[in-house]
């Protein structure tokens, strides 16, 4: 056949890359969309900082009254969590690429199936760091510090990074068992009373009756609570691990729910 | 199953729950052939491709493509087949360069083997200027000659090819036939194609399997095909009974058979000049007025009524089947 003429085809005859090269390539295709198609990330540049200016604006003077609180210090933890949570989800093109075909094109490559979902996770790290930045600088700017300094920091957005990864594995999950963009968006269930059932505006303690009892079970209550600390308390070891446990928690089921959804869509049954 | 042809089933079955559908295909395409599957919508083409292609697994039965089991040694085939399956599947978000380098670095090519590759391709499949554009900005005809390149950007030996012109507009069909072609000729790649286009089976397939409620009920090169059902064909319409008429016209000499479907009844024959006054004779002293009377040459929709007993009602509007006196 003439094709041998071809330069750089042996390289073909060969074992297909690695799984960093796989990650690697997926995770490119899924920045350069989100830069192309920069509205679907922009309400998680936008959302957080609202939330954090309306929130102090309207309650900062009613809750510092009470004593003992730096408000503003309380709220960037929120709007951290409101900015890595829900919009990082590249869940939607998973959807789109179902429906066109395209994914049944990367499925016909001897792509490592993992590799179809860590890619996607591994450009949603970048974007949650990303979104974060626009949040510290805002937090910067009104005199929020951290008692932990520059690496109180890092933590405080690795902490982030990991609930937000977390909580997109349960849009993929969908996406992936349902191929369906309405159905992805169901996640929002899960997302109204993960966020607003928690002392998202006043302290734990200062919150009674049913929320209080459900705030105590939900997760980002000890991931807002251990973010807090970062900024207030300083280094307060045991307040930071329950809430590096309660993302990992989250993370560990979601992110079970969606590799089993991955095997069921990438399944030749 | 030795693994000579490109590919190569043994009663390859895919049931969906209570339906199978394909039922025991047994195929054997040689290397270098294109090979059309013929057959209306659901007949079972897709889901053939779909698991020569290893996006499915079959129930039962066995697959060699290139040599390679389907089931047992997945990656060894995707490595070897390239696929265009139905309604060109792209992301408008990329350029067409982007999709191709994405696809290249899946199949485990590297950069500068890349960028050759894409070069040649360019050449091969005519998309040049337009690579550096987003996808979503190309017609359907481009789109669907990208898709060809993402097919062929691992060099493979065998390109399946899903109803590659289904949607298009008659110029860009003929388009894709030509490099359909050229891919078949100079890069001696297998072409296995699936089609509900007579005309596109007829002018591209060198072997045509007709396929219906998932078996294939007939195989051979479009001539054998066409002479099996006789050279010239006569088409009557007839509004009313027709059984006397039908046995009227099997006594005339050079008919070779007469098929009666619905209020049509062709007849199949060796000469159709010299036997159409005979034909005619046969219907006035039956007392049959014909509504219409057609003498043509014969086509693979003949071979599909013939085989199948119902016509693949879909027209490509390509070339217009020649429907004159002759």
């Amino acid at each position: 056949m003439a094709v041998t003429a071809v330069a750089g085809l042996a390289q073909v005859e060969g074992r297909s890359r690695g799984f960093v090269s796989d990650v690697s390539a997926v995770s490119h295709r899924a920045l350069r969309s989100v830069l192309r198609d920069p509205e679907t990330v922009l309400p998680g540049f936008i959302i957080p900082l609202f939330f954090f200016a309306v929130n102090t604006g309207a309650l900062q003077d009613f809750v510092e009254a009470g004593g003992g609180i730096d408000y503003r210090a309380f709220q960037l933890p929120v709007a951290i969590v409101f900015a890595v949570t829900g919009p990082l989800s590249r869940a939607v093109t998973l959807v789109e690429d179902i429906q066109s075909g395209y994914f049944d094109r990367l499925m016909m490559t001897p792509v490592r199936r993992p590799a179809l979902l860590t890619g996607l996770m591994a450009a949603d790290i970048v974007l949650v760091i990303a979104l974060s930045i626009p949040v510290l600088i805002g937090g910067h700017l009104v005199g929020v510090r951290f008692e932990t300094g520059l690496p109180g920091a890092v933590v405080f957005v690795a902490l982030a990074a990991l609930w937000g990864l977390g909580y997109a594995g349960f849009p993929y999950a969908i996406a992936l068992k349902t191929g369906n963009a309405a159905a992805v968006n169901t996640s929002f269930m899960i997302f109204l009373p993960l966020m607003f059932i928690t002392p998202m505006f006043i302290p734990l303690e200062a919150m009674t009756g049913w929320m209080a009892t459900v705030a105590s079970y939900n997760p980002v209550t000890y991931l807002l609570a251990s973010l807090r600390s970062i900024i207030s308390e300083g280094w307060s070891i045991d307040v930071i691990l329950k809430g590096l446990l309660s993302a990992a928690a989250v993370a560990s089921v979601s992110m079970t729910l969606a590799l089993l959804a991955l095997k069921g869509r990438v399944s030749r049954r | 199953m030795s693994g000579e042809f490109a590919v190569e089933t043994r009663s390859l079955t895919r049931s969906f729950g209570e339906v199978r559908a394909v039922a025991e295909v047994d195929l054997a395409v040689p290397r270098g052939e294109i090979y059309g599957f013929l057959g209306p919508n659901g007949a079972g083409k897709t889901t053939v491709v779909r698991m020569l292609t290893t996006l499915l697994l079959p129930t039962s039965g066995l697959a060699l493509v290139a040599g390679h089991d389907i089931s047992g040694e997945p990656n060894a085939v995707r490595m070897s087949v390239g696929a265009a399956l139905q309604e060109a599947a792209l992301d408008n978000k990329q350029t067409g360069r982007e999709l191709l380098e994405l696809q290249a670095r899946l199949y485990g090519l590297k950069g500068k083997a890349i960028r050759q590759r894409i070069e040649y391709l360019e050449g091969l499949v005519d998309i040049g200027e337009a690579l550096d554009r987003r996808i979503g900005t190309y017609s359907g005809g481009m789109k669907r000659r990208l898709d060809l390149a993402a097919a062929l950007i691992h060099d493979p030996q065998i390109l399946f090819l899903d109803e590659p012109t289904t949607g298009l507009d008659p110029i860009s069909r003929v388009k894709v036939w030509d490099e359909v072609r050229r891919v078949n000729r100079e890069e001696g790649v297998t072409i296995f194609l699936t089609t509900q286009y007579l005309e596109e089976a007829d002018l591209l397939a060198d072997r045509v399997g007709i396929i219906e409620q998932g078996k294939i009920v007939v195989e051979g090169s479009p001539a054998d095909l066409k002479r099996s059902v006789g050279s010239d064909v006569v088409v009557v319409r007839i509004a009313g009974e027709m059984n006397a008429t039908a046995e009227a016209c099997r006594q005339i000499k050079g008919v070779e058979s007469v098929e009666v479907h619905g209020q049509e009844m062709t007849l199949s024959v060796g000469e159709g000049s010299r036997v159409i006054g005979p034909v005619a004779v046969a219907l006035d002293q039956s007392g049959t007025i014909a509504e219409e009377i057609i003498l043509r040459t014969a086509t693979l929709d003949d071979v599909f009524l013939h085989y199948t007993g119902a016509r693949l009602e879909v027209d490509a509007n390509v070339t217009k089947e020649d429907e004159t006196w002759q």
